[in-house]
């Protein structure tokens, strides 16, 4: 069998049933043996980079691994970007690129480039197959690596003669990878450990990232925080993780998070942070940062334990198992809903009280559309039901502010790279892996002309995606930077020419539409939620509005700039 | 917190790649990295990595945390955190040996028991093997003689045997 074949009957082992890629030189010889696998669904992408991240908005919605595949040189090159958001964010994909011939390695050949080299640092893993007795072992381990412990993109890279030369396929079934065991079960010592604290908490509080999806933990978060009687916060990665218009969310925390997100956690006094990685947006000054709270912290990668936040009780495992455990040792300890209720009554009085000081709000302008209207209003019509990708910059912030997220996996956002043109690619893959929802890409004027051409590969696809864009016709967040610290300078951040979107929408055969007053909004909303179309609406909103609340970078999150 | 030195041991699979994905590790997160020594050990499928590097406890909890997620690496001890450790680097030094000089290096060498491996008429080959403090303290003497060349391999160490039973 050559090496072309053992890649697609790799794939198909894997249960693959759709990958995204742009074919050339060094991968013609795995397109020829794709033509012969009907199984696989290919889906022609018009730019490598939304191949990636088509295949990490696939991973994202569905759970399971995504699947790229580019050339050498340019191809592996334009990947880059989808590979490192997918690696800051832990999604698992696995990246196909093909390499000039092995002899021809290093001599900068034609559409050569060191692909391992270049992505060394932004994947788990990755692998040069020199060998063609080392294909399927590695096709296996990329795979497994892939989507076991903390989750992440591999890459293999393959040269154009292996993909030729023939050798015997023999799939392994387990794989002995010695130098890689994941932790999963938890150290029971630490459960118990956590459990005294939460025993003696007075003001606790309950914080979910990303690893609480990734790890399928959600219904036990709700169980335990629940159960408890706690207040739960989510990072951008978490949200979904808990139900948004569950009394108990306090919506996200942050540089963007609530007012009362960020008043419970400066002020608790035990936070237990389940799969998140304390980042600086989450944290803002990491000295101010819950400075009254013991930390548990629960994450399967121990690297992210004792990073950036000092932590009392480290717990490296899987979220789930780790949550399952802790509630056991809950359960055990026999104290009823009751008492949980009765005891963080106080706690809760207070959060209240935040909660109506400064709720989520904004002004109401009778002559502009506000954007946050705009995604409460798609939040009401289509019951939170949605799958939501965003972009990246203003439009993200206000989509994960005001659409309440009830379940995992329903918020597809680049959280830790923050890549501008991620969401309209992301929502392809979305929408393949999820055929019978509502995907819809919630957009930036200046994001959406990052990766555009893909509206052609959802044409193909007849994908009836909906892109909304918010359309400011600025660079909204830099521009709010510079209004509040750079006394208005706008620097770039001005675009002379915008395209007409509608136009835009017409020319690849989708629907176009743009609304300018606020009464618009329900029903041309309504309208594009029912068509069975891609559609392009072109939601002019208030050029200058901000997201609210605000912590400025390197500020104490409690030091908020509110409406 | 204070910066202590940190000599860790590494075994990493023997694949391609490896060693730039340690590299790569350290340069991408800021780590230092003061020596490095590579070598195969007995096990031809593992090489054996002796690594000093310098930080508070919590980066070098990262930097062993963050070795410890490469999928190629196996183990990663810190020899400097608990009991007793061995460790050695050797040194070839060039030195200047004009006749006046000769008799001197000699003594060094003798006080030093190091060998003289190389001889011309003007320069000596020594041969340093020790901890560090006594490559400092040779190359400390011999520098005002002329020293023309070194090259030093970088610190390898092992931690000794428990010796009750």
């Amino acid at each position: 069998m050559t090496g072309a074949k053992m890649i697609i009957e790799a794939l198909k082992r894997e249960g693959v049933e759709v990958i995204f890629g742009y074919p050339g030189g060094a991968v013609i010889d795995i397109y020829d043996e794709l033509y012969k696998a009907p199984e696989i669904h290919h889906v022609l992408v018009r730019h490598e980079q939304g191949a990636a991240h088509a295949a990490d908005g696939y991973a994202r919605s569905t759970g399971k691994v995504g699947v790229a595949l580019a050339t050498s040189g340019p191809g592996a090159t334009n990947t880059v970007t989808g590979i490192a958001t997918a690696y800051m964010d832990s999604i698992p994909i696995v990246v196909l690129t093909g390499q000039v011939p092995t002899k021809l390695i290093g001599n900068d050949a034609f559409q050569e480039v060191d692909t391992t080299g270049i992505t060394r640092p932004i994947t788990k893993h990755n692998f040069l197959v020199k060998k063609i007795e080392d294909l399927p072992r590695i096709l296996k381990a990329a795979f497994y690596i892939a989507r076991t412990g903390r989750p992440g993109p591999v890459l293999v890279d393959i040269p154009k003669d292996i993909q030729q030369s023939k050798g015997e396929f023999q799939y392994p079934d387990e794989l002995d990878l010695r130098s890689y065991n994941p932790t999963y079960e938890p150290h029971i010592k630490q459960i118990e450990r956590a459990y005294q604290f939460i025993e003696k908490a007075e003001r606790p509080i309950l914080l979910i990232g990303g690893g609480v999806i990734s790890s399928g933990a959600s219904e036990v978060v709700r169980e335990l925080a629940e159960k408890l009687n706690l207040p739960v916060t989510m990072t951008l990665m978490g949200l979904g993780g808990f139900p948004g218009d569950h009394d108990q969310s306090l919506g996200m925390l942050g540089m963007h998070g609530t007012y009362y997100a960020n008043m419970a956690v400066a002020n608790c006094d035990v936070l237990i942070a389940v799969g998140a990685r304390f980042d600086d947006r989450v944290t803002g000054k990491v000295d101010a940062f819950a400075p009254k709270a013991k930390i548990i912290h629960i994450d399967i990668d121990p690297t992210s334990i004792q990073k950036n936040v000092k932590v009392d009780v480290p717990i490296v495992g899987d979220c789930k198992r780790a949550l399952e455990r802790l509630l056991e040792a809950v359960k055990e300890a026999g104290k009823p809903k009751k008492y949980w209720k009765e005891r963080f009554k106080e706690w809760w009085e207070q959060i209240n009280i935040w909660r109506k000081r400064y709720p989520l709000t904004y002004k109401e302008d009778p002559n502009y559309i506000k954007p946050q209207f705009v995604i409460e209003k798609l939040y009401e019509l289509t019951k939170g039901e949605a799958i939501l990708c965003t972009e990246v910059g203003q439009n993200q912030m206000w989509a994960a502010q005001f659409y309440k997220f009830k379940y995992p996996r329903t918020l597809i956002s680049s959280g830790g790279l923050g890549t501008m043109g991620f969401g309209f690619p992301a929502a392809i893959g979305a929408q393949m892996g999820n055929p019978n929802k509502l995907v819809i890409d919630i957009a930036g004027d200046g994001s959406i002309q990052m990766n555009i051409q893909e509206l052609a590969t959802a044409m193909d696809q007849r994908l009836p995606i909906k892109i909304i864009i918010l359309n400011n016709g600025y660079l909204g967040m830099v521009r709010q930077w510079q209004e509040l610290f750079y006394e208005r300078r706008y620097s770039a951040v001005k675009f002379a020419t915008i395209p007409d979107f509608v136009k835009i929408a017409e020319a690849y055969g989708a629907v176009g539409l743009r609304i300018t007053k606020p009464q618009e909004v329900e029903e041309t909303l309504k309208k594009v939620i029912s068509m069975d179309k891609l559609v392009i609406l072109d939601v002019i909103i208030a050029p200058e509005e901000g997201v609210f609340p605000m912590v400025p970078a390197g500020k104490a999150t409690t030091e908020m700039i509110l409406v | 917190m204070s910066e202590r030195k940190c000599t860790l041991s590494v075994l990493v699979e023997n694949t391609p790649g490896a060693l730039a994905r340690i590299a790569g590790l350290f340069s991408g997160r800021g780590f230092n990295i003061d020596s490095l020594c590579v070598a195969e050990t007995l096990d031809p499928t593992l090489s054996h990595l002796t690594l000093v590097t310098r930080g508070d406890d919590q980066i070098i909890e990262q930097i062993i945390k963050q070795l410890r997620r490469l999928i190629d690496v196996y183990k990663v001890v810190d020899v400097t955190e608990e009991g007793e450790y061995v460790e050695r680097e050797m040194a070839l030094i060039k030195v200047r040996a004009e006749k006046e000089q000769r008799e001197e290096i000699y003594r060094i060498c003798e006080i030093f028991r190091l060998k003289i491996v190389d001889v011309t008429p003007r320069t000596y080959v020594i041969e340093v093997t020790g901890n560090q403090n006594k490559l400092e303290a040779v190359i400390e003497l011999l520098r005002p003689i002329g020293i023309k060349e070194i090259v030093r391999t970088g610190l390898i160490a092992m931690k000794r045997e428990k010796k009750t039973t």
